[in-house]
């Protein structure tokens, strides 16, 4: 009797394993609380950063109205602000940030170019990327603005120039995205993708290009910072009437007519431009990719 | 010619196999020792043979032999396959090496793209239903981060099976999980190989999941890799991991293991 009454207890083997792997899966699988994405975003992104800024400018403002420097020394913000409104056209900002931004651009698209070529030709040569790596790394770590007076002995005072300087800022970091990129690659990934059958160009682009891909972006996004901070170094230099207006051009005239607003209007404009640049293209795109694979929280 | 055909036949005719290694040794590097000594198996189609070893003995090596990732330093691999088409053995890992970047409905399409399945659309049917398979149909759009290790297994094994390769080769696949789940997954497995005819080779170096799941359990010896002892296991699935006979082949096996790591102490 006892024993029937246990027998009717066990439950059927299959239905009992399926409900215990569902609940296994429910447990192990961790519970989604998402807010709505307007609060991570603004909460979480936006309002720090902002908060920060307003702060910055309300201690500037209180440096100033301590009056610990003369106005001409240290200007407030509201200086700085009528500075920038009413000498936008003097100074021809609108040209130099277009012409600045524009040649940055265009120094950043061809490093990125030749360094993915060089990139790619080292990472799979081994003598060739065992001569070309130390070089690489001592480039990144000298400053670029050294070049500066090289180049002008070379071109002159031209395009050519800045671009030397751009490019080679620029390129070592893109470059060396792509060898860490490349390196980082689980050699079970690519081991997988052989027994997938994933061979030659079917290999390059399900597996080894995905995997290279957040390696790439970082080396990216630091070749635009040093494209950036190349180019107003060399801007700042390289002065010259038929060079045409620039952003760095623009803050050496400041200088010359020693005007300290203009001065800090153009280093926030080069900062501004710098940061947004970031924020809108490389950023959320390294953001995404890395939460979609689960390297960062979210 | 004419000779090797004819021998090549006979044994075909004798036994036919879906996987069979004669003399296979593999050295790593020139002049050292070799790690799989002179291995003969011969897996018959729709078998399931367990694998054992202590650790380093040489496991891995030989599945990555067989799944053709490493040329052998000598001796044979035959993958027969069916018909004109030659063998292919499909390799299931320890970690699930599913890639992070696709989804888990997408790691399976890939392996039916690669497969040669042309229509996008047949490609996501046919994972659907292989996740299906392994009882993660509602899992086809989650990330691989957002599974846990043995949903990921399951994945990994939904996409072994998106290969349809003639043998499907598992390097403790299960030996990262906890107790519970493993054993809902010897359960998983051995229902999908008793319903598809798979041949698995199940590689591990946890006896008791050895008893548990082969039909034949080889014990291989460590440096150099050979086969020490074989078992035939006449228990009928479905098994329970915590079963009398399971329990009393876990122990004879496991006294042979020990005497033969023992060998290494002296
Ligand atoms: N690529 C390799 N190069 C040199 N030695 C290796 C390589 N792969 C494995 N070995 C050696 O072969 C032996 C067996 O390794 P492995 O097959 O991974 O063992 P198991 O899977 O049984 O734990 C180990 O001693 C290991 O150090
Ligand atoms: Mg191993």
């Amino acid at each position: 009797m006892a024993t029937e009454v246990v027998e009717d207890l066990v439950p059927e083997p299959e239905a009992e394993f399926t409900s215990l792997e569902a609940g296994l899966d429910a447990l192990e699988t961790a519970a989604e609380s998402r807010k709505p994405w307007w609060r991570r975003v603004l909460l979480a992104k936006v309002l720090p950063p902002v908060l920060a800024v307003v702060a910055l400018l309300l201690i500037w403002d209180l440096l100033v109205l301590a009056q610990i420097k003369p106005a001409w020394v240290l200007p407030g913000p509201a200086d700085v602000w009528d500075e920038l409104t009413s000498n936008w056209s003097t100074y021809q900002i609108s040209a130099a940030i277009w012409d600045s931004v524009s040649r940055g651009v265009i120094g950043f698209a061809i490093s990125v170019v030749v360094g993915t070529v060089l990139g790619l030709s080292i990472a799979r040569i081994p003598w060739l990327r065992a001569a070309i790596q130390p070089i690489l790394s001592g480039l990144q770590s000298l400053p670029s603005v050294a070049w500066v007076p090289i180049g002008i002995m070379w071109f002159g005072i031209t395009s050519g120039t800045i671009y030397t300087v751009v490019l080679l800022g620029a390129i070592p970091s893109v470059t060396i995205g792509l060898i860490d990129g490349v390196d980082q690659i689980p050699p079970i990934y690519t081991r997988v993708g052989r027994n997938l059958g994933a061979r030659g160009l079917n290999s390059a682009r399900h597996v080894l290009f995905p995997a290279v891909l957040p390696g790439y972006v970082s080396g990216l996004k630091q070749g635009w910072a040093f494209s950036w901070r190349s180019l107003m170094a060399a801007e700042l230099i390289a002065v010259s009437p038929h060079l045409g207006p620039g952003v760095g051009q623009a803050m050496a005239e400041a200088g010359d007519n020693n005007d300290m607003a203009m001065a800090f209007g153009i280093l926030i404009i080069i900062l501004v431009i710098g940061i947004g640049i970031n924020a809108a293209f490389f950023a959320p795109i390294e953001r995404r990719l890395l939460r979609s694979r689960g390297l960062v929280r979210s | 010619m004419t000779v090797t055909a004819t021998v090549g036949e006979e044994l075909e005719a004798v036994e036919p196999a879906a996987v069979r290694l004669t003399g296979v040794t593999k050295t790593f590097g020139k002049g050292g020792v070799p790690v799989l000594d002179g291995i003969d198996l011969s897996v018959a189609p729709g078998e399931f043979v367990c694998l054992l070893g202590a650790s380093g003995c040489g496991k891995s090596t030989l599945l990555n032999l067989i799944a053709g990732l490493d040329p052998a330093s000598s001796g044979l691999i035959e993958l027969p396959g069916k018909g004109s088409r030659p063998g292919h053995a499909a390799l299931m890992f320890q970690e699930s090496a599913l890639f992070p970047w696709l989804t888990a409905g997408r790691n399976v399409e890939l392996a039916l793209k690669l497969r040669g399945v042309r229509a996008k659309a047949e490609r996501r049917e046919e994972a659907q239903r292989l996740l299906g398979l392994v009882r993660l149909g509602s899992a086809y759009d989650k990330r691989v981060h957002e599974l846990s290790g043995g949903m990921r297994q399951r994945v990994a094994l939904a996409r072994s099976l998106a290969q349809q390769a003639d043998v499907l080769l598992m390097d403790e696949p299960f030996a990262a999980l906890d107790a519970i789940t493993r054993d809902v997954l010897h359960e998983e497995l051995v229902k999908l190989w008793s319903e598809t005819g798979l041949t698995v080779i199940f590689v591990t170096h946890n006896v008791r999941e050895a008893a548990r799941l082969g039909q034949r359990v080889i014990l291989l010896s460590s440096r150099p890799g050979r086969i020490a002892r074989e078992w035939r296991v006449e228990i009928p699935q479905p098994r329970r991991i915590e079963d009398a006979a399971v329990t009393d082949l876990t122990r004879q096996i496991t006294a042979e293991l020990h005497k033969e790591i023992s060998r290494h102490g002296n």
